[in-house]
């Protein structure tokens, strides 16, 4: 008998069905993976699973038990254990209280203390999941904290882990190390679903791959028997080419930075600048990649060059004029074209219509308005329509409501804006985050026709794979510096890894050192020299 | 029970909400009429009645709109802009000041000069008055809600001030009242024999420019940008803060024309108790306007309806004069809540 088994799950939203009839079951020692495009129906199965949901039509079974419809608490006690792609843990409590936080009750919390750290003990020792009990969660690193996650699952008695997009936020490294923590738990005889849209992790970990499109289950496939071209056509349904990436001739710098440093000054800050000592130069016909862990600084360092925010020390120099001081409007009629990290919360304003989005960054200007008071809709429009027949978006015409476009169709809508000015420098900001393989091949190819016209591009990326497609020079951010470009083409995976995880270039081994004195610059990397004792 | 976000809102619900949620907390305020023990059917027609059954009512409802459509479309533009002005009914005194201060003898100019030179120093006084609470929110992050509250009480202080020293009319015997706006300054009667005036006029003038400045203009689109997706806009390269600053010194203005419209057009002289709340309520003749400026007057409208009506009401059967602060309340929670059942639908299972 099948540990877990979907029947027939069905889920309909209005006239859009995001689960369609879909039947799959999951066996002890399995690792299932989830495959399909941002909103392909995974995770709202999932959310059926642990009672967020009730489905429409069909049931699911656990053990040949019958999972009562909606009721998170069934699903736990049923042993369906959720670690989430956020993590939902407290940062001021320990990991043991972490832990026992939601699954002993509050009154006992006290007598309750010495057999959970024993079962915790247990536990770590068991499935090689090792963290301090003791230790805040504030100080632990993100691989650490994802560690907790699953522990704070498997104290419930879990069976089933579902673990959702867990390699987003890790270093290569980190993910290989869960990667082993999972076949382990898997020979433990604990089943497994893995959500995930990265085919090489999927290939790597998963005994069987369901590749979901539009609501159903178009594929079952013994993992062994897949490659990454045939998931991810099945995935999108149709053949994906790849961009071809051209080497060009560099031309002037368009870009520099120059040990540019921005102090936190937020409540909490620890006293490490979020951008130390930074420089950087992108020239002409050049795509230059930032790789790192998310909030290394790559925020900071977008804001910086999208003139959200103004640095402490350095300069910031565009096309040979000094721009440190300016504002994002200026930025933007310097000609720089940005694409920013958050569609929904600053790419667009999602109750406004699509035509007001196209002129947001334009709005004093002939032809947007007159005289830089009156809007003249009837110019606008025109210009929307053109736009987007240019660049394909697809909606029901320039009125529409831009919260109602589909992921993709938004960020064509954020291209349009950025990039239908023709602008000398493009900023371009986890620019595929979210979106599904069609669109990431259009944004891609925007990127490089951008290239081969001759503007400069900086794209900054969490995701390997997509910045040795694209990028032309690699740099690493970790803890607000930056290490030196380094020509993609004599990088491999491993290094960027490496540098990820504070390695300060790619050559020494010999660079993590805890609590050094030495503070001095080398010559030859850009990045500043602070050593950090806790890693994150 | 589940709420679920609706993908398409029909326009027909969207026009029907206010008059379901106007239906809704009459249905309500009939209980409360029951339980004082008088006629629910009787008590309504009598409150319509004393609203608009004669012509002696209907200009008493008319006129009582006017602060309240000026001081509604305060609260509108601000809203719109995620400032909360909660200050409108200081803003409103201010302008009743500086009218008072100009209009009574320092400058004469012909009526066709002196009404909108009156209204300009009011709407002025207005928007000076949130300077402050507007510059410690985009500079300091100071919450406006409570420093626009707060200031109402400083302000109606000071007001009391200058009534009771400096612009205390000598021959008030003695009351806290400022000497009579000149006739130059007085707005002129629009019907004769009633107290309604020229003031209503300017109020549907102001209610069509605020919504064509939201429509058709650049700082109409920063307004709303910044209302809805601050952090988009600021992107975007909309300067945030100048956006807040400029809303908050129009939202201002509008409330302090309500002070000068009071003051010239139905008063002819400030005194403290010039205005019963209209700063107020103009909130929730914003809220039922579900913050379009247009629909400000007829929100206005209504709720002027109902304080005149139940007036009339009281004092024909015995029902305290509350109810009409009773059903004005209703009247806005239900608002909000049939606003939501047009976005979302409620399923139960």
């Amino acid at each position: 008998m099948a540990l877990l088994a979907f029947h027939n799950i069905t889920k309909r939203f209005g006239s859009l069905t995001a689960n369609d009839d879909i039947s799959f079951s999951l066996d002890r020692g399995e690792v299932i993976a989830l495959l399909g495009e941002n909103g392909a129906g995974k995770t709202t199965l999932m959310n059926i699973l642990y009672g967020h949901y009730t489905a429409d039509k069909g049931y699911i079974e656990v053990d040949g038990q019958k999972l009562p419809a909606g009721q998170t608490d069934a699903a736990i006690n049923a042993g369906i254990g959720m670690v989430h792609q956020h993590f939902t843990l407290a940062e001021n409590l320990t990991v043991l209280e972490n832990i026992m936080l939601g699954t002993e009750s509050l009154w006992s919390l006290g007598q309750k203390r010495a057999p959970a750290k024993e079962k915790l003990a247990q536990m770590s020792e068991d499935y090689g999941l090792k963290v301090d009990p003791d230790a805040r969660v504030a100080e632990l690193s993100v691989g650490e904290r994802q560690r907790v996650e699953i522990l704070k699952a498997l104290y419930r008695d879990a069976r089933v882990l579902i673990l959702d997009e867990p390699t987003a936020v890790l270093t290569p490294q980190e993910a290989d190390s869960l990667f082993k923590t999972l076949k382990s738990l898997t020979k433990e005889g604990f089943a497994i679903i893995f959500i995930s849209h990265k085919l090489h992790e999927i290939l790597a970990i998963s005994t069987r791959v369901e590749v979901l499109r539009r609501g159903k289950i178009v594929g079952s496939i013994e993992t062994e028997k897949a490659d990454r071209k045939l998931l991810a056509e099945m995935m999108v349904g149709r053949t994906v080419e790849r961009p071809v990436l051209e080497q060009m001739e560099t031309g002037k710098p368009i870009v520099e930075l120059e040990n540019v440093t921005v102090e936190d000054k937020s409540k909490d800050a620890s006293g490490v600048p979020k951008l130390n000592k930074v420089s950087l130069t992108v020239h002409q016909h050049e795509i230059v990649g930032i790789a790192g862990v998310a909030g290394n600084g790559q925020s900071s360092l977008a804001d910086l060059l999208s003139g959200l925010e103004k640095p402490d020390a350095g300069t910031f120099t565009l096309l040979g004029q000094e721009v440190t001081s300016a504002s994002p409007a200026d930025i933007v009629h310097r000609g720089v074209g940005r694409i920013p990290e958050d569609r929904h919360s600053s790419g667009v304003v999602g109750d406004m219509m699509l035509w007001e989005n196209l002129i947001s960054e334009d709005l004093r200007h002939a032809p947007v308005s007159k005289a830089g008071v009156l809007i003249d809709r009837k110019a606008c429009l025109e210009r929307a329509n053109k736009l987007i027949d240019a660049f394909d978006i697809r909606c029901e015409g320039p009125e529409a409501e831009t919260k109602l476009l589909s992921g993709g169709n938004m960020q064509k809508l954020i291209l349009a804006r950025a990039l239908s000015p023709k602008p000398g420098f493009i900023l371009a900001n986890q620019p595929v985050r979210g979106l599904d393989e069609g669109a990431i091949a259009y944004v891609h190819e925007q990127l490089l026709a951008a290239k081969k016209r001759g503007a400069a591009v900086l794209l900054i990326s969490e995701d390997l794979d997509e910045l040795f497609a694209l990028c032309d020079q690699i740099a690493v951010m970790y803890h607000g510096t930056l290490t030196q470009s380094y020509d993609a083409k004599t990088l491999t995976i491993a290094e960027v890894g490496l540098m990820m995880a504070g390695q300060q270039s790619k050559n020494t081994n010999h660079s993590e050192q805890p609590h050094t004195e030495n503070s001095s610059h080398s010559e030859t990397t850009n990045s500043g020299n602070e050593e950090h004792p806790h890693a994150n | 029970m589940q709420i679920e976000p609706r993908e398409h809102i029909a326009p027909w619900r969207i026009a029907l909400a206010p008059v379901a949620a106007v239906f809704v907390s009459l249905l309500i305020g009939s209980v409360l009429i029951l339980w004082v023990g008088a006629p629910v059917l009787e008590a309504y027609v009598l409150l319509v009645k004393g609203a608009v059954g004669s012509s002696f009512a209907l200009t008493e409802t008319l006129t009582r709109s006017i602060p309240l459509i000026f001081t509604g479309l305060a609260a509108t533009i601000a809203f719109r802009a995620k400032f909360y002005n909660i200050g409108a009914e200081g803003q409103l005194y201010c302008g009743a000041l500086a009218a008072t201060f100009f209009g009574t003898g320092l400058i004469t100019l012909p009526p066709l000069l002196m009404i909108p030179f009156l209204m300009l120093v009011g709407a002025l006084a207005g928007g000076a008055a949130l300077a402050v609470p507007v510059m410690l929110k985009t500079h300091l992050k100071v919450d406006e809600v409570v420093t626009t509250l707060l200031l109402n009480f400083v302000i109606l202080l000071f007001v009391g001030y200058f009534l009771e020293g400096p612009l205390k009319d000598p021959m008030s015997m003695g009351w806290p009242q400022a000497e009579p706006i000149i006739d130059e300054g007085l707005f002129p009667s629009l019907v004769d024999k009633s107290r309604l005036h020229f003031g209503f006029i300017f109020a549907l003038i102001g209610s069509v420019l605020c919504w064509a400045m939201m429509r058709f203009t650049v700082w109409g689109y920063e307004i709303r940008a910044v209302g809805l997706n601050a952090s988009a806009a600021k992107f975007a390269g909309i300067n945030v803060n100048a956006t807040v600053i400029r809303t908050a010194l129009i939202s201002g203005g509008f409330a302090g024309i309500a002070g000068v419209s009071e003051v010239a057009g139905l008063k002819g002289y400030l005194t403290l108790d010039i205005s019963p709340g209209f700063g107020y309520t103009g909130i929730a003749v914003a809220m039922l306007a579900q913050l379009n400026p247009l629909a400000v007057v007829l929100s206005a409208l209504f709720i002027s309806m109902i304080y005149v009506g139940a007036d009339s009401m009281s004092r024909a059967i015995n029902i305290p004069t509350y109810i009409a602060d009773v059903l004005v309340g209703l009247s806005v929670l239900s608002i909000l809540v049939s606003v939501m059942l047009t976005r979302y639908r409620v399923r139960f299972r």
